[in-house]
């Protein structure tokens, strides 16, 4: 639960992000947001887990937290300071604070480099080692995620997918940041080494005291590894909570159809299936009032015309929908 | 399927990358096949259908309907291809020509097989993206590949794998690139076509959760191997060897978290042994195995019952219970 005089170690506020159409006859000029009007806190030592199907826009409101990408309108703080008004040099300095795990260490990884030069670069770009004391930090890191010393020498080419993904982590960690940003972290493992993986990243925040924005669309990974969880669709958060109430009783239809989807092999807890009909909208064409409305099983007039905003609701949980709680999972 | 072995050339040798596999798959009936990536499961899909790479040797015995289908002739094989099995795979993309409409690529698939008229092509075709949930098929037509949606896509290629009514569906990972709430629209769909057609599933997957709702009865590949066979039902209830005991264990659920300690999965030491580099003479899971004991190092299990199902495992090997 969340104590009042806890200042968050980073709070995004109304971030959004437009891209432009494809200028055209009819599209000039026009835009769509990805991310429309996000805010959310996360605490020191708080995972928070991002959850939604694609293009919801969860990967680029990642982003837009690290300033990968500017972001058209809203704010990040990053320890009570503006991030988005840091000059240059100022993140460049800042940003080992400040980290990302992506989903397929196959391409975040350089190909041509070894997994040593790798984990060791972070650390001399940010002047924080050099010469031996480099040499023995990069061992001593690779150590660290479950990597033997002599995987310093290796391309990633010659390393597991699972193997892979330790030495992103041990790049990640080099500068000893406080918040990592997880987009996807283990889509691409096997269930078997997605497992080791998760585990390690537990174990890293704990020992650590790190904090972490877990990007996924795996609804049964994030609530195990999440404090809270912010439920996306299409562009905006519909629901935040903490992961055991969101799991114990989604107040949004759109969650509570999330969580009668995720695989559920123990057949006396197999919940009644709640059918979504349709496919996510597209960002670029989203439909009028509530952007769930269209596929959402209990949709009424109401909900074709307005929006409803993202608000309050009991146990400090926040939703956005003018009947939450109505639909529940197992009920149909 | 009896004794299917699928070599492939590593560094100058052939090493089975499919292992000994025998199963059977009844009309109507759904059959899981689920490991890890490098178990064999996709070759062994591939194999089913006379596709695989050009390196490979097959051998052992695979008959459909009363036809034995390993050694067949190219000839042979395309006549059976879409005819009696049919394939869906993960990327419905690659399976569309991009310039062509999907109405005619239905139209051709039909016509490969039948000797129908243009006008009665059209309408089987119509038919089949009607029978695969299609909300508007006569438009569905007229449409191009890229200009459908995910689970659209996926539909389309069902109803062209549908176009000339195959005995067997093998479906290698059909939702793994969709969304949750679209691939389990997928998933009852190949449900309905199941009852509705009478037809014979194989559905290759990774995904444990997918298997607990939609399949029969499940294999379990490791390496090769088949390592367990059971119903689906007492797959989940009584898993019996450790590989897939390790793997329900590491799989992600949904969890209600009381303590951090909760927030570890138990999870498979170590990894997936390369084919180059598979141990010999020995059970091939053992080097990650917590129940290893001195059988293990010596030599490669068979089969044995356990329970109602079939394992791998010197556990259940009859010469050692005392």
């Amino acid at each position: 639960m969340r104590r009042e005089s806890e200042a968050p170690l980073v709070s995004a506020r109304d971030l959004t992000k437009r891209y432009a159409l494809r200028a055209g006859v009819f599209g000039h000029g026009q835009s769509f947001a990805a991310v429309d009007g996000v805010s959310f806190d996360v605490l020191r030592g708080e995972t928070l887990g991002l959850v939604g199907e694609s293009g919801s826009g969860k990967s680029t409101t990642g982003r837009l937290v690290l300033r990968l990408e500017e972001p058209t309108g809203g704010r990040v703080l990053f320890e009570g300071d503006d991030w988005l008004a840091l000059s240059g040099r100022e993140l460049r300095r800042r940003r080992r604070d400040l980290q990302i795990v992506f989903q397929d260490p196959q391409t975040s990884l350089n190909p041509r480099m070894t997994c040593g030069a790798q984990v060791a670069e972070p650390l001399s770009v940010q002047g924080l080692a050099r010469g031996r004391d480099l040499r023995e930090r990069v061992v001593s890191l690779l150590e660290e995620v479950g990597l033997s010393a002599e995987t310093a020498r290796r391309f990633p080419s010659e390393i597991s997918g699972g193997q892979r993904q330790r030495v992103a982590i041990a790049r990640a960690l080099a500068t000893r940041p406080k918040f990592v940003v997880c987009d996807e972290p283990v889509s691409s493992l096997d269930v078997s080494v997605a497992a080791q993986v998760l585990n390690l990243l537990a174990e890293l925040r704990e020992k650590s005291h790190l904090s972490y924005l877990f990007i996924s669309h795996d609804l049964a990974v994030v609530s195990r590894v999440s404090d809270r969880i912010a439920v996306m669709y299409l562009g905006r958060i519909v629901e935040e909570g903490s992961a055991a109430a969101i799991v114990a009783r989604p107040l949004h239809p759109y969650t509570a159809a999330l969580l009668s989807a995720a695989p559920e092999t123990d057949p006396a807890l197999r919940r009644a299936r709640i059918a979504l009909s349709g496919e996510p909208p597209s960002p670029a064409s989203p439909p009028t009032g509530c952007a769930f409305h269209p596929r959402c099983p209990i949709a009424r007039p109401r909900c074709r015309l307005e929006a409803p905003p993202l608000a309050p609701s009991f146990e400090g949980r926040m939703v956005a929908c003018f009947f939450p709680g109505e639909l529940v999972p197992g009920s149909r | 399927m009896r004794d299917l072995r699928v070599e492939v050339s590593i560094g100058g040798r052939l090493a089975p990358a499919v292992n000994g596999v025998d199963f059977d798959l009844a009309a109507g009936e759904s059959v899981a096949v689920v490991g890890e990536s490098g178990c064999g499961k996709t070759l062994l899909a591939r194999a089913l259908l006379g596709l695989g790479p050009d390196s490979a040797r097959v051998s052992g015995s695979i008959r459909v309907g009363g036809h034995e289908l390993v050694g067949a002739s190219a000839e042979e094989w395309r006549c059976v291809r879409g005819r009696q099995i049919s394939l869906v795979f993960q990327e419905p993309a690659s399976a569309f020509d991009p310039v062509v409409t999907v109405g005619a690529q239905i139209v051709e698939a039909v016509r490969a097989h039948r000797k129908v008229g243009r006008s009665e092509a059209r309408r089987i075709a119509i038919e089949r993206l009607r029978e695969t949930g299609f909300p508007d098929p006569q438009r569905g037509m007229t449409e191009y590949p890229h200009r459908l949606s995910g689970g659209l896509k996926q539909r389309a290629f069902l109803a062209m794998a549908l176009a000339s009514d195959p005995a067997v569906l093998v479906a290698d990972e059909p939702t793994t690139a969709l969304d949750a709430t679209v691939a389990a629209q997928v998933l009852e769909l190949l449900d309905r076509l199941r009852l509705d057609r009478g037809l014979a599933l194989l559905l290759i997957t990774h995904d444990l959760g997918t298997v607990a709702t939609h399949a029969d009865r499940v294999i379990v590949m490791y390496a090769g191997r088949v390592v367990e066979e059971s119903t689906a039902a007492d797959l989940f209830r009584a898993p019996r060897h450790p590989y897939t005991r390790g793997l329900l264990a590491s799989l992600p659920r949904l969890s209600v978290r009381t303590s951090s300690a909760s927030r570890r999965f138990d999870a498979i030491s170590g990894v997936v042994p390369d084919l180059a580099s598979r141990p010999a003479r020995m059970c091939s899971f053992a080097p990650r195995c917590p129940e290893r004991f001195d059988p293990c190092d010596l030599e490669e299990p068979a089969l044995y019952p356990a329970g109602e199902s079939t394992a791998r495992c010197f556990l259940y090997d009859p010469r050692l219970r005392s």
